[in-house]
């Protein structure tokens, strides 16, 4: 049976890429933040997964406006790192692993998760800065699911963490190889805001409260429906729901590894944090 | 009769914009906003492209209206006008696209969109971390 080691929530705002690029991990401005991945690579080299599996949302990659998968799962041999428009550089494809893919397609749809598959998907910044940030030379294996914040209607936080917990389910009944060791990535958040006259929004007691939330009362943000997530944490602090899904994966109870949390990188509040089952 | 459709039409299209502004300065992006903005966040996204992105530069309002953008959008595309573009059914994330090509960042953007310079922007961001 395949087994999760562990979710790791992190930022993957675009301007990481630059700054990844630059090699400004000791730059003032950045040090704050790369100095956060140093308890997350120490955690990754003890507990070495083979294979990450990425709650993430499209920023118009893969999918436009046209056709707007509610949850999809990328089925893909490899996922390469489309041009994003706005000239960040692009990284080299990531491996897929489509036996597990189609285990959580199969698994889910039974489990009432009606998700698209995508046998080719082009990912973007979500995908590739989370990978870069924590494995910078190298990486494992992907399976992308993607979670729609681009347009409304959202699905409610509380889908998104049943998504999370079925999802969790699956992975473990994974026995095609044994003892899959699994890793699971919430990518995003934390709260912040790029457009309209509320641009720059930031609320640092909104996303403390909800990051403590995760650890010993993980439903709490099921709470709020989509508009609320908007006002409390900023049109883009949505992607909090790639957070909660990747917690709710862990069933039961977790331990916090390693928590940072700094204001801004970009327009953003950053998180970083690691959880591991207890059980 | 005339006038109580007009006045219903008045309130109901006060009701919309009541709704899309409930959260002050921002618009919830949902499926009316998906449909004013079809064609301008169509546009957008083939600027995922270089060789998209070449041809608008070569002729702005052509490229614009090969996507069939209204004159009010195409008239924001040639202002370089954000909110404008979020009121007419911009969406943020392919907006980013077209500000990409002038090579504004998304603080150059959020300067703009709120009326401060890019460094009192800035400023404002680390203030929220206190």
């Amino acid at each position: 049976m395949a087994r999760i080691v562990g979710s790791i929530m992190s930022t993957h705002v675009p301007a990481i890429a630059n700054a990844l690029d630059r090699h400004d991990e000791t730059d003032p401005y950045w040090k704050p933040f790369f100095d956060g991945y140093e308890a997350v690579h120490a955690w990754l080299r003890e507990v070495q997964p083979d294979v990450a599996v990425i709650f993430h949302n499209d920023h118009g990659m893969n999918f436009f406006l046209d056709k707007m998968p509610t949850f999809a799962v990328g089925c893909a041999p490899e996922y390469r790192h489309g041009d994003e428009g706005w000239g960040i550089p692009t990284v080299d494809p990531y491996p897929g692993h489509p036996d597990l893919s189609w285990h959580l397609a199969e698994t889910l749809v039974g489990d009432e998760f009606d998700v698209t598959t995508c046998q080719e998907m082009l990912v973007d910044h979500a995908v590739t800065n989370p990978m870069k940030l924590l494995w910078p030379d190298g990486g494992v294996p992907i399976v992308p699911v993607t979670v729609n914040t681009v347009m409304f209607p959202y699905p409610s936080a509380k889908r998104c963490f049943a998504l999370g917990e079925a999802t969790g389910r699956a992975i473990s009944s994974y026995d095609a190889v044994p003892d899959l060791r699994v890793v699971m990535i919430g990518s995003g958040g934390l709260s912040h805001q790029l457009e309209g006259e509320r641009a720059g929004f930031i609320n640092k007691s909104f996303d403390l409260r909800f990051v403590e939330s995760l650890t010993d009362d993980p439903r709490w943000a099921t709470q709020f429906s989509g508009e609320d997530l908007v006002k409390e944490t900023g049109s883009q602090g949505v992607e909090l729901l790639m957070w909660l899904a990747a917690r709710a994966a862990l069933i039961g109870t977790v331990r916090r590894v390693t928590w940072n949390y700094h204001i801004p990188i970009s327009n953003t509040a950053a998180g970083t944090l690691v959880l591991e089952p207890t059980a | 009769m005339g006038e109580q459709v007009a006045t219903s039409q008045q309130e109901a299209a006060l009701g919309e914009e009541t709704e899309r502004h409930s959260i002050p300065g921002t618009i919830i992006f949902d499926g009316t906003e998906a449909k004013r903005g079809y064609g301008l966040n169509k546009m957008c996204f083939s600027f995922n492209e270089e060789a998209n992105r070449n041809a608008f530069l070569a002729d702005e309002d052509g490229y614009c209206r090969r996507y069939g953008l209204t004159e009010a959008q195409r008239d924001a595309i040639s202002r370089r006008d954000v909110l404008a573009l979020l009121e007419l059914g911009g969406h943020p994330y392919y907006l980013a696209k077209f500000a990409g090509i002038f090579h504004l960042d998304v603080q150059d953007l959020g300067a703009m969109q709120t009326g401060l310079s890019k460094e009192e922007f800035k400023a404002r961001l680390v203030e929220a971390g206190k």
